[in-house]
């Protein structure tokens, strides 16, 4: 029997009837085999209400067939609980979670089935903050200490709740849901796009770029429309702008953190310039109103081409001394070598994705796996580094701003604008009964969309993942056994998001 | 002494900000700040007791009085008696006690952990400092900061050497004391990592302005002294010593927060500790010295 449909991500939105509806222990015994392999790891999984049931979608990626894997299974009403594949691939966790929290779908035998974000529509309203089984050591030794929810600062919240004998952490456990907005709830709401493509930019405020263009793709996949050549490359050198800024913000917020004030403002100032490129092309420093479905509002002028490419020709020039400069920085060297260690083996085990698998040896990189797009056009190399330490984490930042910078400046080099860039269209005749996804690159990571539409062609499920939603698991064990103090650096190598997390 | 205790933070300040491509804050910006704090009451959180009250006080009044016993080259202390550089080490000792005390009062398992750092990094520091007076006390026969400093300039030259080390001795130790980087950093915002800064969290208004002064007097005693070192090799004046010790101390610690990053906070005690073994060998090529000299 046929188990999965298999497309990719250049294909378009697949008929609903086109998709398996298998066996869930069929699936099962499938799965336990096939995500051994490291070449397939998780898109995206989740459950979606259709008459009397539910029925659950599942989509893989085959990092090495450059395929995506879709399937899905309907059990019993009354089904007395489904088998947990997080129990043997903890990749599944978080998905798996979210189903028990929304649909109390019991998952046997999985490890921990606590709640993943608190959303709204849960199904047990007596599951609140405040109840959250937080895992707790009983020993003299031992001491708790809890950060947060609120921050400090500015930045969002989120409750750390460490475990330490001494200086040492033993076990750190992350609850987060206090940024629920119900993005997911919103963007099937309303039919009118421009309202969509609005909420997907405010998904997570540092991906706006990577998370509308995921939305735009999911849109021109159900529209059947493939988007011109010229308008692809240009959201290639949105998403690589907003690669070079974040990756620029992390790298001064890192400095930050070790007291290392030279740098922080090196790369403070660097990033006003980038972002404010963006804004001289978009008028919104974040990229906001640049990516539009099917077309666009800010087409590339022949002006602001060239004032990109002399501005990231700058940064770029500026940014490579910095870096030489912190690979030779003893003290930098000294706090972030061998420290916050996630082994190649763990980022596989929890399915890490982006650029902090990348910093531990594991290829995860959609621009070479599953390019679409302008991708598509041209051979990205990915960068890797081995150690999986904080310091790798910040060497894949600094060789991917100069990648970054390259890019554009290459392409904005032989760039001359195109006469007819189409405006966007909210209005196009979606496919019915599909299922459409999308799987960008953000700078972060892998970012996956996935949306059903019913037999009117109006989205009735809208999924979200971003790639904290699997990496936050990679900080929690980067920091076991490592001193509390170093918790700081260990975040900020991460950085990951609360509200994309949250949703 | 108070305008020496009053520029230092300044100075940092400015370095730093020159150093980072600003224009700074004003100089005396520290000083409208902690007058601001003075004029405002102050928050207790409801799980403190008196004792959280009565640190403050006793945390400024020991930094103070300590203050008293330091001469600045050739002018003379205010207080001066045989054996005031114990006193003025264990008037020191008596501030951070309080301080410690006050933070495990509040039962924050932030403050517990700074209480645990300082009290682990103050018991490391302080043969540091002891050996260090006892090398001076050694050169002079005297225990007293006012008569050691006064008998100092007519040592032998053989010992300038051993008085700039007894300098840099104290300017490290003033480094750990004040909490600069590279042991730790008054700027961060980061409460895991704090030592000093996390035992204060819990302090508001006019207990935090004492806090903040009371810095500023610890910072100033350790600088005098390693700038009277430094004056009794070179031109023991007032009008020497006193510039020294605001320029020197600032200006190399705005370099040195700009410049480098801080030591992984299980570092520190390596750090720590070969300040006290340079400090042991200082006070043992004294003591060599002096038994050459005497013969």
């Amino acid at each position: 029997m046929k188990l999965y449909h298999i497309t990719n991500n250049r294909e378009g939105a697949i008929a609903l009837s086109d998709i398996p509806v298998v066996e869930y222990l069929d699936l099962y015994n499938d799965l336990k085999e096939r995500m051994s392999d490291v070449r397939y790891h998780i898109g995206h999984y989740f459950a979606t209400e259709i008459e009397n049931g539910l029925r659950f979608f599942l989509i893989l990626l085959d990092d090495l067939g450059s395929e995506v894997l879709v399937t899905s299974f309907i059990p019993d009403y009354y089904s007395e609980g489904l088998a947990s594949l997080t129990a043997v691939h903890p990749q599944f966790h978080p998905f798996e979670r979210e189903m028990h929290e929304l649909y109390g779908i019991p998952f046997d035998s999985h490890p921990w089935l606590k709640p993943l974000r608190f959303s709204h529509d849960r199904r047990d309203k007596n599951s609140t903050m405040d109840s959250y089984p937080f895992y707790s050591i009983e020993g003299d030794e031992l001491h708790e200490v809890n950060v947060g929810p609120i921050h400090a600062g500015i930045i969002e919240p989120g409750a750390f709740r460490f475990i330490c004998d001494g200086e040492q952490v033993l076990h750190l456990e992350i609850a987060l849901g206090y940024q629920h907005r119900g993005v997911e709830g919103e963007m099937v709401r309303t039919d009118n796009r421009l309202r969509q493509t609005l909420i997907a930019e405010s998904i997570a405020g540092d991906t706006a770029i990577g998370h509308t263009t995921a939305y735009a793709e999911i849109i021109e996949k159900f529209s059947g429309v493939e988007i011109s050549k010229e308008l692809s490359l240009e959201r290639m050198i949105a998403l690589e702008l907003e690669r070079i800024a974040m990756h620029l913000a992390d790298t001064g917020a890192l400095a930050t953190d070790i007291g290392f004030q030279l740098y922080q403002v090196a790369c403070e100032a660097l990033r006003t310039v980038t972002i404010n490129s963006t804004q001289a092309w978009c008028g919104n420093r974040f990229g906001k109103s640049l990516i539009r479905p099917l077309g666009t509002n800010h087409p590339l002028t022949k002006a602001k081409a060239e004032l990109i490419a002399k501005n990231i020709a700058d940064v770029r020039c500026r940014y490579n001394e910095l870096r030489e400069d912190i690979l030779e920085s003893p003290t930098l060297l000294a706090r972030f070598e061998q420290c916050g260690l996630v082994p190649k083996s763990e980022m596989e085990r929890i399915g890490g994705v982006g650029q902090a698998a990348r910093a531990s040896g594991l290829l995860r990189d959609l621009r070479f796996t599953h390019p679409s797009g302008y991708y598509a056009e041209m051979t990205h190399r990915p960068i890797i580094k081995q150690e999986g330490d904080v310091m790798s984490r910040l060497a894949t930042r600094l060789d991917e701003v100069i990648q970054s910078a390259e890019y554009v400046e290459k392409l904005l080099a032989s760039f001359s604008p195109s006469k007819a860039m189409p405006l966007p269209n909210y209005n196009s005749d979606l496919k019915g009964e599909a299922l459409a996804f999308s799987l960008v690159e953000g700078w972060r990571g892998e970012i996956c969309h996935a949306a059903i539409t019913n037999s009117e062609g109006r989205i009735v499920k809208y999924k979200v993942k971003d790639p904290s939603v699997h990496n936050w698991l990679g900080l929690a064990i980067a920091v076991r056994s490592e001193g509390i103090s170093d918790f700081p650096i260990n975040n900020k190598s991460f950085n990951l998001s609360y509200c994309g997390h949250d949703l | 002494m108070v305008a020496i205790a009053l520029s230092i933070t300044g100075v940092i300040n400015r370095t730093r900000a020159l150093l980072a491509g600003r224009k700074g804050i004003r100089f005396f910006q520290h000083i409208y700040n902690a007058h601001l704090l003075l004029r405002k009451g102050a928050v207790y959180s409801t799980t403190t007791t008196a004792l959280f009250r009565i640190a403050p006080t006793v945390y400024l009044g020991s930094a103070m009085l300590a203050l008293l016993f330091i001469p600045v080259a050739n002018l003379e202390p205010m207080l001066s008696f045989h054996g005031d550089i114990i006193l003025v080490a264990y008037l020191l000792a008596l501030s951070r006690t309080a301080i410690i005390l006050a933070a495990m009062d509040t039962g924050s398992s932030f403050e517990g952990m700074g209480a645990a750092r300082e009290a682990l990094y103050g018991a490391l520091v302080e043969p540091a400092l002891m050996m260090g007076m006892a090398t001076l006390a050694l050169f002079c026969g005297y225990s007293s900061f006012a008569e050691i400093f006064s008998t100092a300039q007519e040592l032998n030259m053989n010992l300038t050497i051993v008085l700039l080390l007894v300098a840099y001795v104290f300017f490290i130790v003033m480094v750990i004391e004040a909490g600069r980087v590279p042991v730790d950093d008054p700027k961060t915002h980061l409460e895991l990592t704090m030592i000093h800064e996390v035992m204060c969290l819990d302090y508001s208004g006019v207990d935090m302005g004492m806090i903040h002064i009371a810095g500023w007097f610890k910072n100033a005693i350790f600088a005098t002294i390693a700038a009277n070192a430094v004056a009794v090799a070179i031109s023991f004046n007032w009008w020497f010593a006193t510039p020294l010790a605001v320029l020197a101390t600032g200006i190399t610690i705005g370099f040195m927060e700009s410049l480098r990053a801080r030591n992984k906070l299980s570092r520190n005690i390596t750090y720590i500790l070969t300040i006290v073994a340079m400090a042991a060998l200082v006070l043992l090529t004294g003591f060599l010295l002096i038994q050459n000299i005497e013969i």
